[in-house]
């Protein structure tokens, strides 16, 4: 099964990149992970102040703000997914990841047939083509 | 299983394959390194839901291990010191043991593991068993999970990796990495291991289930991690392309009523394309080796050439049949022959791939084989020989030790005499 490993960083941005000591130490977790044959993909996100938020009210009228925000240490740095036998499994990778100060979400990725049979019909009918 | 225990058990798939691996290497033994490493896994049952999982559990499980094996060695140098008065090139030889287990079990590069993967999967065993071993100290499945995965019963897996165990030692096969020259051969029984394991859960042979993802999952990491220790052997990424291409299409493999899809027949929105990546890289870097295409790395690339086809009309079944013909003269086989028959029907027309199919009859080849009625089936329907088509999926149907197979061969079966829509 898969589950999606989320990195929340909890550091202001003008700290977004860390010593050239934490990245090799984040390299070597990431070959161990590649190494145990679980690595699906990875990615490490730039700092939530190049982005913008797009949020939306109640009747789906969209608001852009850019960044910077002020609450920038709530946000998401990077991910990994990874294929691993049980959700134990997927927290006892999270738990070896050589991070400090941060939070690690770890979730399952939902699959076709987790889907109730009445909106999997729905999706069924527009399939998407990715490959 | 408490949530402690369930945590224990996830340390335990994560670390046991090194554990053992590093423990073979200093005790020189196989067995005796799985039952160390099974005495450290009961005293972290014992320690952990008290004092939670420590920082650092493989080195916590590896010193553990390390006091059991000294406290063994131990006992054994006094026991033979008092069986024996010559004892003493003996006692020298446990205490240089000693004081290699003493030093960290470290193995950075791997070499641990690659090695207990090489003898796991030693020619000295029969491919059954070689599985079983490989599935209990590479993947850390029990053995009722491997029972499971074989449709065998516990005793008989248990039996049959208690007997490889022991026709390691007899055969006193040393736990180390086998020599250059030995290399394509013993490379050949890990590939072939890993693909029998993958081709178990993919094509259930017997049973209920057409497909058990799980142990295709396994046979998928086994493939990844051989591939991370050997990058620079181009059939291991070729067999991880074949296994990840396959298993791309498992969500497209059943139909709601869990009857089975045949390929040019399924969802291809459905092929989970994370694999297919995945898969098509892995070829990539087996191709670019620059050396002969191996026969993992040519099926993959038949795999491929499904992969890329967006409908099963678009296929390049010239291609298709051009690397069978490549295989067929690389590692000929009737199956793979009868593969070939598949393809050339498809690329020149059905009495082309009957020709192929009739010439396997003719020099009695996989008789009794029910894919064989199948393909013939097809291909005589394709020619509107319908009642002849009829009659080969039915034996075909007969054959097969699969229910959900039977039931899609009497199916087409039953369906001969509709037009064919599919091509």
């Amino acid at each position: 099964m898969r589950f999606m490993m989320m990195m929340y960083p909890q550091i202001e941005e003008s700290d977004w990149e860390p010593p050239a000591e934490a990245i090799k130490a984040m390299v070597d977790y990431n070959h161990e992970l590649n190494g145990a044959g679980v690595l699906l993909s990875l990615d490490g996100l730039h700092p939530p102040g190049a982005g913008a938020y797009v949020t939306f009210s109640n009747d789906g009228t969209a608001n852009v703000t850019d960044g910077p925000f002020s609450e920038a240490k709530e946000l998401i740095g990077g991910y990994w997914m990874i294929d691993v036998r049980s959700k134990e499994e997927a927290v006892e990778w999270a738990r070896r990841c050589p991070a400090r100060g941060c939070v690690i979400e770890v979730r399952r990725v939902q699959e076709r047939e987790d889907f109730p049979p009445e909106l999997r019909s729905v999706v069924d009918e527009r399939p998407l083509d990715l490959t | 299983m408490t949530d402690a225990h369930r945590a224990i058990d996830a340390v335990w798939r994560i670390e046991s394959a090194r554990l053992i691996a590093g423990l073979a290497r200093l005790v020189r033994d196989v067995d005796l390194a799985e039952e160390l490493a099974g005495d450290a896994l009961v005293a972290a049952l014992e320690q952990w839901p008290q004092s939670g999982v420590p920082d650092n559990p493989g080195a916590w499980l590896m010193a553990t291990a390390k006091h059991r094996a000294i406290d063994l060695l131990r006992r054994q140098a006094t026991l033979e010191r008092k069986v024996q008065e010559l004892g003493r090139m003996e006692e020298r030889e446990q205490q240089i043991t000693e004081e290699q287990l003493a030093e960290a079990a470290d193995d950075p590069i791997g070499d641990d593991l690659l090695a207990l993967i090489f003898v796991s999967c030693h020619p000295v065993l029969s491919t059954e068993a070689r599985a079983a071993l490989t599935l209990r100290l590479i993947s850390a499945l029990s053995t009722e999970e491997i029972a499971r995965a074989f449709l065998a019963p516990v005793a008989t897996v248990a039996q049959r990796i208690v007997r490889a165990k022991r026709t390691l030692a007899e055969a006193r096969v040393p736990i180390e990495l086998p020599a250059r020259e030995e290399l394509p051969e013993r490379l050949a029984s890990v590939l072939e291991v890993i693909y029998l394991v993958f081709n178990e859960g993919y094509a259930a042979t017997a049973g209920p289930d057409w497909v058990r993802p799980e142990l295709c999952d396994d046979a998928l990491r086994l493939g990844r991690i051989l591939a991370q220790l050997l990058p620079d052997e181009p059939e291991v990424h070729g067999l991880v392309a074949l296994m990840e291409i396959q298993a791309s299409r498992f969500g497209a493999r059943l139909g709601p009523g869990s009857e089975p899809i045949l390929l040019l027949d399924q969802d291809r929105s459905r092929w989970d394309g994370v694999l297919i990546r995945h898969g098509l890289g892995s070829l990539d870097r087996a191709v670019r080796s620059g050396r002969t295409l191996g026969p993992y790395t040519l099926q993959a690339s038949i795999a491929a050439c499904h992969a890329r086809a967006r409908r099963a009309a678009d296929t390049d079944w010239e291609q298709i049949a051009a690397l069978y013909d490549a295989l067929a003269q690389l590692a000929p086989s009737p199956v793979v022959e009868l593969n070939r028959a598949v393809a050339v029907g498809m690329a020149f027309g059905p009495a082309a791939g009957l020709e192929l199919v009739d010439a396997l009859i003719a020099r009695g080849e996989l008789s009794g084989y029910h894919l064989l009625q199948s393909v013939r089936g097809d291909l005589l329907q394709r020619l509107g020989r319908v009642d002849e088509a009829r009659a080969e999926l039915k034996r075909a149907a007969s054959m097969t030790q699969n229910e959900r197979e039977r039931d899609l061969l009497l199916a087409r079966a039953a369906a001969t005499d509709r037009p064919i829509g599919r091509h």
